[in-house]
């Protein structure tokens, strides 16, 4: 049962409490003023006055299954893995997945994506795709989710750049990843 | 003739160029103190040459961004009184701060100089005149825009503050009865002097509930968290919900302004004004017999300096009371301004009349 908090008589008259409360925002405030200040001479560096993450100029901590970007990862030989199931683009609750499969003679392989394209736009990344892929062909670990486009174009990734292999219209951020290159680029968290 | 007409511009030019800047900066320490308490940052990226200047630069950048953006009226709003509303609310603000003295009177190049923008003798009467003025500038402004939720705002903000003028009203009389004066320039240069052989005499001391008062009050006149219902942001949207551009700037400087007018006040009031503590016409007279010269010249502008310094101090204060407390739900605020603020100020009234008659 929720039992309500009677006020006592002392927080009923609210300026103890104003006082209490102030008293705990000036003591931030002095500690770091004065950090701010040593920092700026030079001392001190290693207690931090903020735990905001200046993240352009560093950038963010991720955590290791942080879902960022999609990637299509390749076979040993270097081609595409994905197999053209379609799993992922039915899987997909946004419909931002967009596959057209193609035959290829190869019996080993009989299927793949002619044109495999996800609309940023319109994804949520929820990582169902990912989930969805019977053969581990599209991941989520690229760490990248600063994905900022002026045209909506832009925001519609193909099969290549996915695979790293070209740079799309405002993809400078994009890395090209091989197979060997499954670890993620989401770094380990350092909570101290 | 000529000589004053010439000192009365200068000396506008100079306080109304003071109060301004004061107000831009306080815009700038409003998001910097406010980080600082809360183990942010603050705003940091408007940079001139990739020189930050701690965030400095971000005034500019804001009324840039002001004057440039759209001027937007709604449709079917009247325009006149769209645009009226303000300038309603900034003009008063500034126009407030005439009253209040900012040092005693200086001889300069054979004139006497006082460091007021307008001698007048109502000084209290004049303040609390340009602040009821206010009122009709969100009553105006929420009305005009042709817009319910800018209505309603409107409503409960002037609710609040033709509540909460009672109680500032009521605050200072306290004041005026201890001074027997409505001149702020009176009431500064009577804080002069020691209480008890070693405490500035300064206003606090006959008046500790009357300070408490008005500061509560004058906070729900700048209508700043936690009176901030005009706003109110995040619930209602407040009166000013239509305006775009400087008009909406207008109104946001109208409240640094108010802040640096009631700081003013209250340092005015209960804090001594321009009074540098032990300062006296010819140096410093510590406690304990110390004595220390300064040049007679010195002394209006260690005033002029050290009123500046409490009107900061008193601006910081009411960043931190602002960035502290939660808003007041709007029947907490009707409860603490009729129920409680004009009860104790009431209660303070008859208690320093009978405090006054028993000294007598
Ligand atoms: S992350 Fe979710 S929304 Fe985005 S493509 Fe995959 S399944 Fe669709
Ligand atoms: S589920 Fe995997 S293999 Fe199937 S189409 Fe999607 S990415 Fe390709």
């Amino acid at each position: 049962m929720l039992t309500q908090h009677r006020q006592t008589w002392l927080e009923r008259i609210y300026l103890p409490e104003v006082l209490r409360g102030l008293s705990v925002t000036v003591h931030h405030f002095t500690r770091n003023l004065s950090l701010h200040i040593a920092h700026a001479a030079g001392l001190k560096k290693n207690v931090p006055a903020a735990v905001t993450i200046p993240y352009p100029d560093v950038p963010a901590d991720l955590m290791p299954r942080f879902r960022g970007m999609h990637r299509l990862t390749r076979k040993a030989n270097g081609t595409v893995a994905c197999t053209a199931c379609l799993c992922c683009e039915t899987a997909c609750p946004c419909h931002a997945i967009d596959i057209v499969p193609e035959a290829v003679d190869d019996r080993a392989i009989e299927k793949r994506p002619k044109s495999f394209e996800i609309d940023l736009s319109k994804c949520s990344f929820c990582g169902f795709c990912v989930e969805a892929c019977p053969v581990d062909a599209i991941r989520m670990d690229t760490g990248i989710f600063d994905v900022a486009m002026d045209s909506r174009a832009g925001l519609v990734w193909g099969r290549e750049a996915l695979m790293g292999n070209e740079q799309g219209e405002g993809m400078e951020v994009y890395p090209p990843i091989d197979r060997e290159d499954l670890a993620p680029r989401a770094r380990e968290v350092s909570r101290s | 003739m000529t000589g004053e007409f010439v000192i009365a511009i200068v000396k506008t030019i100079v306080a109304v160029s003071t109060l301004m800047t004061l107000a831009a900066l306080l815009t700038w320490a409003e998001r910097k103190q406010s980080a600082v308490m809360q183990d942010r940052i603050g705003a940091n990226r408007a940079a001139i040459l990739g020189f930050r200047a701690i965030g400095l630069f971000h005034i500019i950048a804001d009324a840039i961004k002001m004057m440039t953006k759209e001027d937007f009226v709604p449709p079917f709003a009247n325009r006149f009184i769209h645009s009226l509303a303000p300038f309603l609310a900034i003009f008063p603000a500034i126009v407030a701060f005439a009253a209040i003295p900012m040092g005693d009177t200086v001889t300069l190049f054979g004139h006497t100089v006082e460091m007021r923008l307008a001698p007048m003798n109502i000084g209290f009467l004049f303040i609390f005149a340009m602040a009821s003025v206010t009122v009709y500038a969100i009553v105006l402004g929420g009305w005009s825009s042709n817009n319910r939720f800018a209505m309603l705002g409107a409503m409960r903000a002037a609710g609040q503050m033709i509540s909460y003028e009672l109680a500032l009203g009521l605050a200072v009389v306290g004041s005026v009865m201890v001074y027997g004066t409505l001149d702020l320039m009176e009431i500064a240069r009577a804080q002069t002097g020691l209480f008890a052989g070693f405490l500035p005499n300064w206003g606090i001391i006959y008046q500790p509930l009357g300070f408490l008062l008005l500061i509560t009050a004058s906070i729900a006149e700048t209508k700043r968290a936690p009176f901030d219902i005009p706003e109110a942001e995040s619930e209602i949207i407040g009166c000013f919900l239509e305006y775009s551009g400087m008009k909406f700037g207008m109104f946001f400087m109208a409240e640094f302004v108010t802040t640096v007018v009631v700081a003013g006040l209250v340092s005015t009031l209960y804090f001594g004004g321009y009074q540098v503590p032990y300062l006296m016409a010819d140096g410093f007279h510590l406690p304990f017999g110390l004595f220390l010269v300064t040049p007679a010249a010195l002394v209006p502008w260690l005033q002029f300096g050290a009123f500046w310094i409490k009107v900061v101090f008193f601006c910081w204060l009411l960043l931190t009371i602002r960035w502290t407390l939660p808003r007041f739900r709007y029947d907490q605020l009707m409860h603490l301004g009729w129920k409680i603020l004009l009860p104790l100020a009431l209660f303070n009234v008859a208690a320093t009349g009978a405090w006054i008659l028993a000294a007598a």
